[in-house]
């Protein structure tokens, strides 16, 4: 009895919804398609994507558009070569009306060939090739995260205003870190700086002795990096240990150390990097978004999580203004165009090639966090000349 | 390159070379003894890092952790190899491949059940925790130096039992010639178990004491098993003496090939390891 009761008010307030809305289709939940790391190295990545999507789900009544939403969650492992294969099968087995993925640019690759196809709308809240916004440049193609270029461009600024004249860059040999390299490059440069040396370490070495004791043999003003994951904690204790950091500053993109403060265990108080974010960002919406995370899942949110946040928050503003109505693509391809977030990582919109214009912070460690220091660039938007929409 | 830059990457070179050696020492063993293609070697690597970084934490004290970890090391290679190797022996090769293979996958799906995937790391230990001032503006770790005494001196014994003890001429003997020693009335069996625990305690001792040095994450022993095997080819398979001269051969090569010729530096372990086939389709010291 109880239950027929419950079922009968629920159907009236999907009525009521029907009325208000005009629409047929209301009934029927919005399906969110998830493509992301369940298992595997990058796991912890996708479960902190997951999580921040689905607070701020959550925090709009768990609606989007005023009708309920049906989560199809798939394990992407991270594998490029599954990735048409997935994403095909939540585009056209499950019928979902967006895809989040992925977290890993291989498979961005493969998923961005599929959405070119089927013109599915897909968000990525995550991988940062360059190319996802800029030269495959699609409509219906978003990104929530950032670019390697966008991450590493203003700490070029930041060298050379710290009188750093002479830098030395060092990255593995593959696309991410010679793109994160390139953007420090084209800053520094500008501004009248010279990079001395190049370092490209084979991928995935992360054995670097030899290369310290180059670095101290040319003796630069600075050095610049991008490592991340276990590079990253081993190159920032290898150079601590060598008792380079005190006489060449390091200096990095937010990755070098992200999500691995502890492992440096001390390492890399004093280290420089520039990112979109920081766990310690002095506002209110950060502030809100935080304490509202630990509570919700018992844990910090990391840069993941926020990324994952904003995509959820990004839903929830475009499907309010197209009132829940997923049919009328171009609508809303427009309205997802047009969000504008009070993001916990500051004021967020999107570019003509649809990636996020944003604030980059100047991020010191300091006591094992990373305090900002300085907003490194404001606003910053990305080249995207090879997009034309 | 001035001397003290060459001095600096000769030491490296050479820290880097003894490290190797440990880890290739056991393999080479298992491989040259007993026949067997140890794919997981790498991964009990791993392991061995793995335990002393949980056992630093929960011990509080990292020599103890160390004084822990390696009977358990011990232990794991001993039920490898009776569970799973002994009901292999028999077979062709491709079945070891596919067991020790099979192995990896387990033992790092394993790995991430009980520590995860993050990164971690230890501290460098007392009283080694300390730094030599090389150049005016490098400094060596003293805990650096610690490995290097460290592996010369396993070095030495394990020359030591293959040279002098009877223990030694058995080894060598099953590695020229495993059916002819088994003929003579060696008990095989017990010999096999035997090697197998100590190649594994080795490879897993070199994870324990390279982890202050390194950063522990999931799959860090497969980029060093690949490293390894060309070790032993260099040297010859079986051979310790092999072993020792191709780890000291590839670590100088690998650093030196870095900082000189740094667009083929991944290549060059390679290119040297055709050019003693070549020479030497057998090993230097085989």
């Amino acid at each position: 009895m109880k239950k027929i009761v419950k079922q009968a008010a629920l159907a009236s307030l999907a009525g009521i919804t029907l009325v208000t809305s005009g629409m047929t289709v209301a009934a029927e939940p919005v399906k969110v398609g998830l493509m992301l790391p369940y298992s595997g190295t990058y796991t912890a990545l996708g479960e902190a994507i997951t999580n921040g999507l689905k607070l701020a789900i959550e925090q709009n009544g768990g609606q989007l558009g005023g009708r309920d939403v049906e989560y199809v969650q798939l394990d992407s492992e991270a594998n490029p070569s599954k990735a048409p294969q997935n994403m095909s099968r939540l585009v056209k087995g499950d019928n979902v009306d967006f895809v989040i993925g992925p977290v890993h640019s291989g498979v961005a690759m493969g998923m961005l060939r599929v959405a070119k196809q089927s013109g599915a709308i897909t968000i990525i809240p995550n991988a940062g090739l360059e190319a996802a916004t800029n030269q495959l440049c699609m409509p219906n193609v978003f990104r929530t995260s950032f670019s390697m270029w966008q991450n590493s461009f203003p700490m070029g600024k930041v060298a050379y205003d710290r009188g750093h004249r002479e830098v030395v860059t060092i990255t593995w040999d593959y696309a991410g870190g010679k793109e994160d390299v390139a953007g420090f490059k084209e800053a520094f440069e500008e501004e009248g700086g010279e990079i001395v040396e190049e370092i490209f370490v084979p991928f995935p070495d992360t054995e670097f002795q030899s290369y310290l004791a180059q670095i101290a043999s040319i003796a630069p003003d600075a050095v610049y990096t991008f490592f991340a994951g276990g590079g990253g904690v081993s190159f920032v204790r290898d150079y601590a240990a060598a008792g380079l950091k005190e006489s060449i500053p390091l200096m990095g993109s937010g990755f070098l150390t992200e999500g691995n403060i502890a492992a440096l265990d001390g390492a890399g108080e004093g280290v420089l990097t520039t990112m979109h974010y920081a766990e310690t960002l002095d506002s209110e919406e950060n502030q809100a978004f935080v304490s509202a995370y630990e509570d919700a899942y018992g844990v910090t949110p990391d840069t993941y999580s926020v990324q994952g946040y904003d995509t959820g928050a990004m839903l929830v503003q475009a499907l309010d203004k197209v009132e829940g109505n997923t049919e009328d693509q171009d609508a809303l391809i427009e309205a997802l165009a047009n969000v504008e977030l009070e993001s916990p990582r500051g004021l967020m919109s999107f570019s003509d090639s649809h990636h996020p214009i944003q604030n980059v912070y100047l991020r010191e460690i300091r006591d094992g966090k990373h305090e900002v220091v300085d907003i490194a660039s404001e606003q910053l938007e990305v080249p995207d000349d090879a997009c034309k929409m | 390159m001035d001397l003290a830059f060459f001095g600096v990457q000769l030491l490296n070179g050479l820290q880097y070379g003894l490290l190797l050696f440990l880890i290739a020492s056991g393999l080479t063993l298992i491989f040259g003894i007993m026949g067997i293609i140890n794919l997981a070697h790498g991964a009990m690597y791993m392991i061995g890092a793995y335990l002393v970084y949980d056992l630093t934490l929960r011990l509080g004290n990292f020599w103890l952790a160390i004084a822990v970890a390696i009977p358990i090391a011990v232990v794991l290679g001993l039920i490898i190899e009776r569970l799973f190797l002994d009901t292999l022996y028999k077979r062709d090769h491709l079945y070891q491949v596919l067991l020790t293979f099979g192995l990896i996958l387990v033992i790092n799906e394993a790995q991430r059940i009980i520590w995860g995937g993050d990164v971690h790391s230890v501290a460098v230990p007392a009283p080694f925790d300390a730094s030599l001032q090389l150049t005016d503006n490098l400094q060596y770790s003293v805990y650096r130096l610690f490995v290097m005494g460290v592996c010369l001196a396993l070095a030495g014994v394990i020359y030591w039992v293959i040279r002098h003890t009877r223990l030694g001429i058995i080894i060598r003997a099953g590695a020229v010639n495993r059916d002819m020693v088994e003929g003579l009335g060696i008990n095989v069996r017990t010999l096999f178990t035997l090697i197998f625990s100590v190649g594994v305690a080795l490879t897993a001792f070199a994870g324990m004491i390279a982890a202050p040095l390194t950063s522990i994450t999931p799959g860090m022993g497969d980029s060093i098993l690949i490293t390894c095997f060309v070790v032993v080819v260099i040297g010859g398979i079986g051979s310790i003496k092999g072993a020792f001269w191709g780890a000291i051969l590839i670590g100088m090569a690998e650093t030196f090939g870095s900082v000189l010729i740094p667009s083929i530096a991944s290549m060059v372990i390679y290119l040297i390891m055709a050019a003693v086939l070549l020479v030497k389709p057998r090993g230097l010291f085989a």
